[in-house]
């Protein structure tokens, strides 16, 4: 059963040479110093590790007071959203060896919420938008005493936006939330789409009327960050199209 | 410092938590105190489902389903327990589907079903369709349904609250539950939440193991707090390793891999598991597959030049069926190990992953403080309590299957309780020893570095307290434990400051994994015979006569100070099932 391809890998990682990864992490720490800033770490690392184990190795061996979140360290819990090289991603989803340690990796915090300390952000205001667009499910009448029916068609329908994790690396990635914290951003979006295409649900017109908002779901530019930022491999973009379809042919 | 005032305030945010929140909220003012968002919480990352005889796809019955769970644990399990899960199970799927779940579906439009390890027809004749599942992420689904239910009915929650102590008061000579004392991350800020009724649904305590499928933060917090205080603490030798995590990182790959045809194989490419479970064979229960495992790597038939793991092969599975059945996992093959599971197996090996013991509950959740003395007010479900439903060993999809229903009764329980009764009167300074805790860590100059004392206590609790255990290896872990409980006392924090102090955090969490690890080992000391998750080698069969009863461990400290673990034990409620020999 130990096919060649898997022998290779194993052989491969029994050398296993660690590397010298320079982290440039922007650091930011109020009870210190109004001004952010860069600073550079060097730590020896496996290029299969994760970043998040990197900034592991920094806080526990190098300098304790670096702060950032994170819970399950594979891609689960939507805790450790930051900016490596300029780009939204997990820092438990990305591998050294995939963002070229050659030259230093830079981290920083999501970009358009209120940054706290280091790498931790105020993710209130991202709630905030969540919850606004009535993320549970509305039904009337009275229920049914065994499960509602649902065709797997019409569970396939919304299936994409159930894997949502809120980590708010889509909705921190778009130029419209930077520019203007009002706009609900891809992630709500996401979030109502989730209800709106659910053939359970019956409070898809009120979900609309809140996206029909100034700023709503015509915000949207369609630029693409949130498909590409997003870890759970969601098609945010298209989502946030199909609701702004839903909004003029009322069909859904 | 600052006083909160609530009718019930439920620590924690998981599964459990938010079930029990939606039922209290709507009857008595209720704060959630979490040290996550509630999203957050490791339920998200349970995969393969949550068990219920629906009976949608063949026949099935509650009672099997009890029955799979008192044998499972190993004939440890309270059966009055197990049955009222096995029973409310049906509701329970029911309810999270109202709440707007999306369970998969069979053709017929009804929630489909899938097969799990240690789930038979027919009291073990052969395995049977019970796993009510998500395609493998059943349990982020259960997390965000709860929380959008919480959003829907307004829950309060306090984010980023660490509870770190529990306000007992004694009333007519009977410990009464206060509140509790919770540390605020982001200001540093010491609150004491003043409270009728409080429920722990604070999860596990899985990171005192070095390989494990649980989360940074599963740090034990509820279950020390309550210990710390004089509470005992129920069967926490018992803990489960679960046969497929991610070779030498511990990632979960659900069961439900194997639900649906995966197979795990030696290095000679040889179905090893028809060996040891001729029925049940890859679905054998957990304890029984992971120590099958270990069996071949001891062996010599382990996979890999260091012959360390062995493979779960998907490879005779059609794509399409991995990817609407399994998505999440072969993408963590794919992330993390580089491996195309379409056509290559996947190395795994055993992983920490889930205590089946806990804080000791009665079935409406209320607290004990002996084996038969309620704590008034005090309240515990999920892999924080101990029921006891899982015994010596949980079935896989029983433990969804216990949050929601032991989160919503000790939910239901402690609103009523807080609408009976008034508030007790707090102990003086109640946020003494929390503040004294923080300050002295704060304060502290030591030499010891947090991260090195963890890392030394999860490679011992691996070397010596995992699948397999003897007298000799517990004796090395309490051994290590208690030098490293010594030096733990000369820790110092690098963070000096109030704001999103992290490292002080760290420091906290890692005092109650010391103090749970030593509760581990000392229980699995005295169990001198093998059962469930508890394997002695030097003790290889189930002993009735002398164990078939409850480990309760109490922290005793004595007039010089000195600390110590008092072992006493609790009957199995036995209903309609005599212990048998397990076999699968």
């Amino acid at each position: 059963m130990a096919t060649p391809v898997l022998d290779k890998v194993e052989a491969e990682s029994a050398a296993s040479p660690y590397i010298t990864v320079t982290f440039r992490i922007r650091r930011f720490n109020p009870e210190v110093s109004d001004e952010a800033q860069w600073q550079d770490f060097q730590i020896d690392i496996d290029p299969k590790e994760r970043v998040l184990d990197g900034l592991h190795k920094i806080k526990w061996e190098l300098d304790g007071s670096l702060t950032f979140r994170r819970s399950c360290a594979h891609g689960i819990c939507g805790s450790d959203a930051m900016r490596i090289n300029g780009r939204n991603r997990l820092a438990c989803k990305t591998l050294i060896k995939d963002i070229n340690p050659d030259k230093p990796i830079t981290v920083e915090p999501i970009k358009g919420l209120t940054v706290q300390k280091d790498l931790i952000v105020d993710m209130e205001p991202f709630f905030q938008a969540y919850r606004d667009v009535m993320p549970f499910l509305v039904t009337s009448g009275n229920e049914p005493t065994r499960e509602r029916l649902q065709s797997a068609e019409d569970r396939e329908r919304f299936d994409d936006t159930t894997k949502c994790i809120l980590c708010a690396a889509c909705t921190s990635s778009c130029p419209v939330f930077w520019n203007d914290g009002q706009y609900f951003g891809p992630a709500a979006i996401v979030n109502a789409h989730r209800f709106i295409f659910d053939s359970r649900d019956e409070a898809a017109e009120q979900r609309l009327e809140i996206l029909n908002d100034k700023d709503g779901v015509w915000r949207c530019r369609t630029t693409f960050n949130c498909t590409d930022a997003c870890p759970r491999g969601i098609e945010v973009t298209k989502a946030i199209q199909e609701v702004k379809r839903a909004l003029i042919t009322r069909r859904f | 410092m600052k006083i909160h005032k609530y009718d019930t305030v439920i620590v924690g945010a998981g599964g459990a938590g938010m079930r029990a929140a939606i039922e209290s909220t709507k009857r008595s003012r209720t704060a959630v105190l979490t040290k996550l968002y509630p999203t957050r919480s490791h339920t998200g990352a349970a995969q393969g489902g949550m068990a219920a005889a629906l009976a949608n796809v063949e026949e099935d019955n509650w009672e099997w389903h009890t029955f799979d769970t008192v044998k499972g644990g190993d004939y440890l399990v309270d059966q009055d327990a197990a049955e009222i899960l096995a029973k409310e199970a049906i509701d329970a799927v029911l309810d999270l589907e109202k709440m707007g779940l999306p369970f998969n579906r069979t053709p017929d439009g009804t929630i489909d079903q899938r097969r799990f390890g240690g789930h038979s027809r027919n009291h073990g004749e052969a395995p049977v369709r019970r796993s009510c599942y998500a395609a493998d992420r059943t349990g982020h689904m259960i997390l965000q349904t709860l929380y959008q239910n919480c959003v829907k009915e307004g829950v309060e929650f306090f984010n980023e609250f660490y509870v770190l102590d529990q306000l007992i008061t004694e009333v007519d000579g009977v410990k009464t539950s206060a509140g509790v004392v919770a540390y605020e991350l982001a200001t540093g800020e010491i609150h004491v939440f003043r409270a009728k009724s409080v429920i722990y649904a604070s999860g596990g305590t899985g990171k005192f193991f070095k390989v494990t499928s649980n989360a940074h933060t599963l740090t034990g917090d509820g279950q020390a707090a309550c210990y710390r205080r004089g509470l005992p603490l129920e069967d926490m030798e018992f803990f489960q390793f679960h046969p497929t995590g991610i070779w030498r990182m511990g990632i979960l790959l659900t069961e439900g891999a194997r639900g649906e045809g995966g197979i795990l194989r030696n290095k000679d490419g040889e179905r090893f598991m028809e060996k040891y479970a001729p029925v049940m064979k890859d679905l054998a229960s957990r304890d029984v597959v992971s120590r099958s495992i270990y069996t071949e790597i001891r062996e010599g038939r382990g996979c890999g030049p260091e012959g360390d793991h062995v493979y779960l092969d998907l490879t005779h599975l059609p794509p399409e069926q991995l990817d609407a059945k399994l998505p999440d996992i072969t993408e963590f093959a794919r992330t993390y190990l580089g491996i195309e599971p379409y056509t290559d197996p996947i190395p795994i090996q055993p992983t920490a992953h889930y205590a089946m013991g806990g804080i000791p509950t009665n079935v409406q959740g209320e607290v004990l403080a002996d084996n038969t003395t309620v704590v008034p007010g005090l309240y515990a479900a999920g892999e924080v309590a101990c029921v006891s439903v899982h015994g010596a060993n949980r079935l896989g999809t029983n433990s969804l299957l216990d949050i929601n229903v032991f989160g919503r009764r000790s939910g239901i329980a402690a609103a009523e309780y807080a609408l009976r009764n008034d508030f007790v009167e707090l102990p003086e300074n109640p946020a003494a020893q929390v503040e004294a805790q923080v300050e002295r860590l704060r304060a502290s100059t030591g030499k010891e570095r947090v991260a090195a004392l963890r890392l030394e206590l999860q490679e011992c609790m691996d070397a010596n307290v995992m699948v397999f255990r003897t007298e000799q290896t517990i004796k090395t872990a309490v051994e290590k434990i208690g030098e490293l409980r010594e030096r733990y006392l000369n820790v110092s924090v690098q963070d000096k400051g109030r704001r999103f102090n992290t490292d002080l955090l760290e420091a906290v969490e890692l005092g109650n994994l010391l103090d749970l690890a030593e509760v581990m080992a000392v229980s699995a000391l005295a169990r001198k015979e093998s059962r469930g998750g508890h394997y002695r080698e030097d003790y290889p069969n189930r002993d009735d006569v002398n164990f078939m009863r409850h480990t309760m461990a109490y922290r005793e400290v004595g007039d010089d100070g000195n600390e110590s673990i008092r072992l006493d034990y609790k009957p199995v409620v036995q209903t309609r099932y005599q212990p048998m020999e397990r076999k699968y």
